[in-house]
């Protein structure tokens, strides 16, 4: 017999219980869910991404109608429950409507906290909570000039304060404490935090005692702070925390205090009546992040079908959704007796890392700017470990313990079964592992069989990791490559130390990580030189001696010892004067094969190392440069005619590959880079066989990534549309850079993908308009000390004339 | 007992360069080490490998750019699993010169 269970309040809590009952009992019960909020369940942490533009609402929504309706869930949404019959079993709804239930769940929820200010109900004061607020701070970005408050300086105060800023509206934090976060973070943290969203042009007032908001026709004017400050906004957020919704329940007579009393099992002081989310109190505790309302999610629906479960609370570490500012904490980290502190600090780069040690236990951490070592800290708190032996690495994190340094891949397999990979979800590192085994074999079947990744995403390049330990060979993750018989050390640890230690040369870097022979090899020094070019643009003086032949002397070694010479051509694109230099130099230089290359280029091919910078010069004096067809670098962009020329063509994808190629030329990558531009799918330009490929379209352009047609063949992905060729210009150099700083030396673009996954890749330069652009700023910061032609220093100033010339020539003394 | 032929001075070749010193009978290439040291080999390994002196140094070794053959620069000899071996001559460097054996560049001659 289908029993009645009647759900107040549709949020994630209850949208995650609903699941968990419908995966064990799908029958078990007739399901009338209500919600204040006209709409069902939608991911509340992922609103900070809609209000800064990252995300679209329909994104977020976690629970669709069809959903519901599969699940035979009636459904009765901007329908409030205003009093519970608990005799009666029954529910009654602000429109009247009487249903009664067997069991009964409340999910009401939280409410924001108003500070109660005079002024608190004049219109345009806000919360944090719902769409609606979210809305209303969006369209505040469409007014120009317009300004806001944000009374609040924490989590949510500041997720709302950098999206009203990314929206364009002038906006000012008012936080009561010394610091920023002080629940979170130290007050070193808190500073640097507080650089990075001065630096967005917010402004922060700490230590800032609000007194009275000011209104004007019913409408709010400023913020009037006890200092006689006086805070011009047309719209003031209050994001000061919130309180559990227990109304409901305490008018229905059940047991509540700060929250509503539950038990292990999620069962309030009526037995029929269970209560889950930020609504609830537990062991004097209240709620207010998703992980553990997720476990209590587990429990309700174990209970509901009388399947024995508790609800442990459990440690829960925190992260900051503001693009940019890249913060983590957990533990405790507050001072006191007995206690150390480790502290790693990178003011240049806005990095700071605190442990805090009691004992050779891990109490708490505390990281801003690089925050990758987050969950290794976090299991080493839960799990209490005895930190010890590796307390003078410790601060590195995972990959750098023990004698030898680990891989990354070593340093996942090490961890404890139950160590929790999603915190979002509460899912460890056994039921990622479950999942794979029983056939989840990509990150986004992980996503939708585990529900690790699924919502902030920020721990998708582990369960990649994860993927790799357990499927072995048949998951394309990199073996354990050390860079070379030389050291221990993959490429990854290389890159990661020569950025933390800041190593900024070659026999530095081999000293201070213990290279094993005196100068390396030709397989690391290459590799090495790479690093350090891509690392320190303008600082690193690049080292010929530890490049290939071709990048040493900018031409490319034939099987006779003879090198060949491709001028530059933006776009493939040339002009008879070019031609006529070409021509004339392949008769002047007695070149004997004159080629037309894949790459839309000519090729003049056997030209004698000794004539290299003769014939540069040359070709230089005609008004070109090298083409780099040598380069483990931006080699071409291809591209078709277009729609100058082209009937079908929808863009002007010449134009755009010479935009994109005269911005990218000269730069060195992990190895070669090819891009092609077509102008309609038709594709003539065979973009997505490339590196980097656009397509355009009526719409736009999309960009595709990690095509290859080599030793092996590979269809590009979609990474992103985009609408404006700026875009598209922006979105290529920074998915370029995040290659170029990313990837290990002599991986194509299809490897290194393979490796750290497209959705991540997606994160950092789609979906992070942000990072997008300090990728793209860095990649143009990079250009001005590489984009200079190595042809000209040579051909005109002399640069390396060693390399060309004999030292000595007896064949013509003894012709004497 | 051998003449020697002063080709150029030390810093004609740069630290971890190599130069080719060109007599009838093929390129010889000469290295100049990290460590200051000078050796005098054959350019090429018939068929096998070179330009050696287009090759990476690496302590007293070279990499051919071809086929990644690691050849000991004092010896002459292939290094690991690989086999073969280029014509090594005498070269020495005095008062900042560098001399290479006259027999190197007049092997025809010398031979005679």
């Amino acid at each position: 017999m289908t029993q009645k269970l009647i759900i107040i309040g549709a949020g994630m809590a209850a949208g995650r219980a609903l699941e968990h009952l419908f995966e064990t009992a799908p029958d078990a019960y007739e399901v009338t869910l209500f919600n204040a909020e006209p709409r069902g369940t939608y991911n509340r942490i992922m609103l900070s991404p809609v209000l800064s533009g990252d995300k679209s609402f329909d994104e977020i929504v976690t629970h669709t109608a069809e959903w519901y309706e599969a699940h035979g869930v009636i459904t009765r949404f901007g329908e409030k429950v205003i009093t519970i019959d608990r005799k009666a079993q029954t529910v009654t709804s602000d429109t009247g409507d009487i249903l009664s239930y067997d069991k009964l769940i409340i999910a009401t929820g939280s409410n924001p906290f108003i500070i109660p200010l005079p002024g608190h109900d004049l219109d345009g004061v806000i919360a944090y909570r719902d769409l609606e607020d979210t809305n209303a701070m969006i369209s505040l970005g469409e007014v120009p000039n317009a300004k806001a408050v944000v009374i609040g300086g924490g989590l949510l105060g500041l997720e709302a304060a950098a999206g009203l800023a990314i929206r364009g509206v002038e906006v000012t934090v008012v936080h009561i404490m010394g610091h920023l976060m002080e629940r979170q973070l130290d007050e070193a943290a808190g500073y640097l935090l507080r650089r990075a969203l001065v630096d967005k042009g917010i402004t922060v007032k700490c230590s800032a005692n609000s007194k009275e908001i000011l209104g004007e026709n019913g409408k709010v004017k400023a913020l009037l702070l006890d200092d006689g400050t006086e805070l011009p906004c047309d719209l003031l957020v209050m994001a000061v925390g919130i309180r559990p919704s227990v109304a409901l329940a305490a008018d229905a007579g059940l047991a509540t205090g700060r929250g509503i009393h539950v038990d292990d099992q999620m069962v309030t002081s009526d037995p029929n009546i269970l209560s889950l989310g930020e609504c609830v109190e537990h062991n004097g505790d209240v709620f207010g992040l998703v992980a553990p309302i997720y476990d209590q999610a587990k429990v309700i629906a174990k209970t509901l079908v009388g399947v024995d479960a508790a609800f442990v609370n459990k440690e829960v570490a925190t992260k900051l959704k503001v693009t940019g500012c890249d913060l983590f904490s957990a533990g405790d980290f507050a001072e006191g007796e007995g206690r150390e502190d480790i502290v790693y600090r990178d003011p240049a780069h806005g990095i700071y890392k605190r442990l805090v040690i009691l004992e050779d236990r891990l109490i708490g951490a505390v990281m801003y700017g690089d925050t990758a070592d987050g969950n290794w800290f976090f299991g080493l708190i839960k799990d209490k470990e005895d930190i010890s032996k590796m307390r003078d690495t410790l601060i590195f994190g995972p990959t750098f313990q023990g004698g030898s340094p680990l891989d990354p891949m070593a340093a996942v397999a090490a961890l404890p079964d139950d160590t929790e990979i999603c915190g979002c979800n509460g899912i460890s590192k056994s039921q990622i592992v479950t999942a794979i085994n029983e056939g989840a074999h990509s990150l986004d079947d992980v996503k939708a069989i585990s529900k690790a990744g699924s919502s902030c995403g920020s721990c998708l390049g582990l369960v990649g990791d994860l993927l790799g330990v357990t499927l072995g060979d048949d998951f394309k993750m990199p073996e354990k490559d050390v860079v070379c018989k030389c050291t221990d050390l993959s490429h990854d640890d290389v890159r990661k130390l020569i950025v933390a230690k800041k190593l900024k040369s070659i026999p530095q870097t081999m000293q201070e990580l213990d290279w094993k022979t005196s100068c390396g090899c030709h397989v690391c020094r290459p590799a090495i030189n790479y690093y350090m070019v891509a690392t320190w643009p303008g600082e690193y003086e690049d080292d010929g001696k530890s490049r290939f032949i071709n990048e040493r002397v900018h031409a490319n070694i034939q099987k006779d010892g003879t090198y060949s010479v491709v001028p530059r051509m933006l776009g493939g694109v040339t002009t008879p004067d070019e031609l006529r230099a070409i021509a004339d130099a392949a008769d002047k230089f007695n070149v004997p094969t004159v080629k037309v290359t894949g790459g839309q280029r000519i090729d003049l091919l056997g030209v004698k190392k000794e004539d290299l910078p003769a014939i540069w010069y040359d070709l230089g004096k005609a008004g070109m440069i090298s083409g780099q067809a040598y380069a483990k670098g931006l080699r071409t962009v291809k591209t078709c005619v277009g729609s100058e020329h082209c009937r079908f063509g929808t863009q002007d994808s010449t134009g755009l590959g010479i935009k994109i190629e005269g911005a990218m030329w000269g730069a060195w990558s992990p190895h070669k880079f090819k891009l092609a531009v077509s102008g309609c799918p038709r594709n003539c330009a065979e973009a997505t066989c490339k590196d980097l490929g656009i397509i355009c379209v009526d719409s736009g352009y999309q960009i595709l990534v990690g095509g290859a047609a080599g030793l092996d063949l590979r269809e590009t992905d979609l990474l992103v549309q985009v609408a404006t060729e700026e875009e598209a210009i922006e979105v290529s150099c920074a998915f370029y850079q995040l290659y170029r700083e990313g990837a290990q030396y002599l991986h194509r673009p299809y490897k290194w993908i393979a490796k750290v996954g497209l959705d991540w890749i997606k994160g950092q330069v789609v979906d992070d308009l942000e990072n997008r652009k300090s990728l793209a700023d860095r990649f143009h910061y990079s250009q001005q000390f590489y984009q200079i032609d190595p042809w000209a220093e040579r051909a005109k100033q002399g640069k390396d004339a060693h390399e060309f010339a004999p030292i000595a020539d007896f064949t013509k003394v003894a012709a004497e | 007992m051998s003449n020697f032929i002063d080709i150029g001075s030390i810093n004609d070749i740069p630290l971890r360069g190599a130069r080719v010193v060109r007599t009838h009978d093929g390129d010889i290439a000469v290295f100049r080490t990290a460590t200051n040291n000078v050796y005098a080999l054959d350019e090429y390994l018939p068929g096998k490998a070179g330009p050696l002196s287009n090759g990476i140094q690496h302590d007293e070794k070279v990499t051919d750019p071809m086929y990644n053959w690691v050849f000991d620069l004092a010896t002459g000899e292939a290094q690991g699993a690989d086999k073969g071996k280029v014509t090594t001559y005498e070269v020495k460097c005095k008062n900042g010169r560098i001399l290479i054996s006259a027999a190197a560049v007049s092997r025809s001659v010398a031979a005679e």
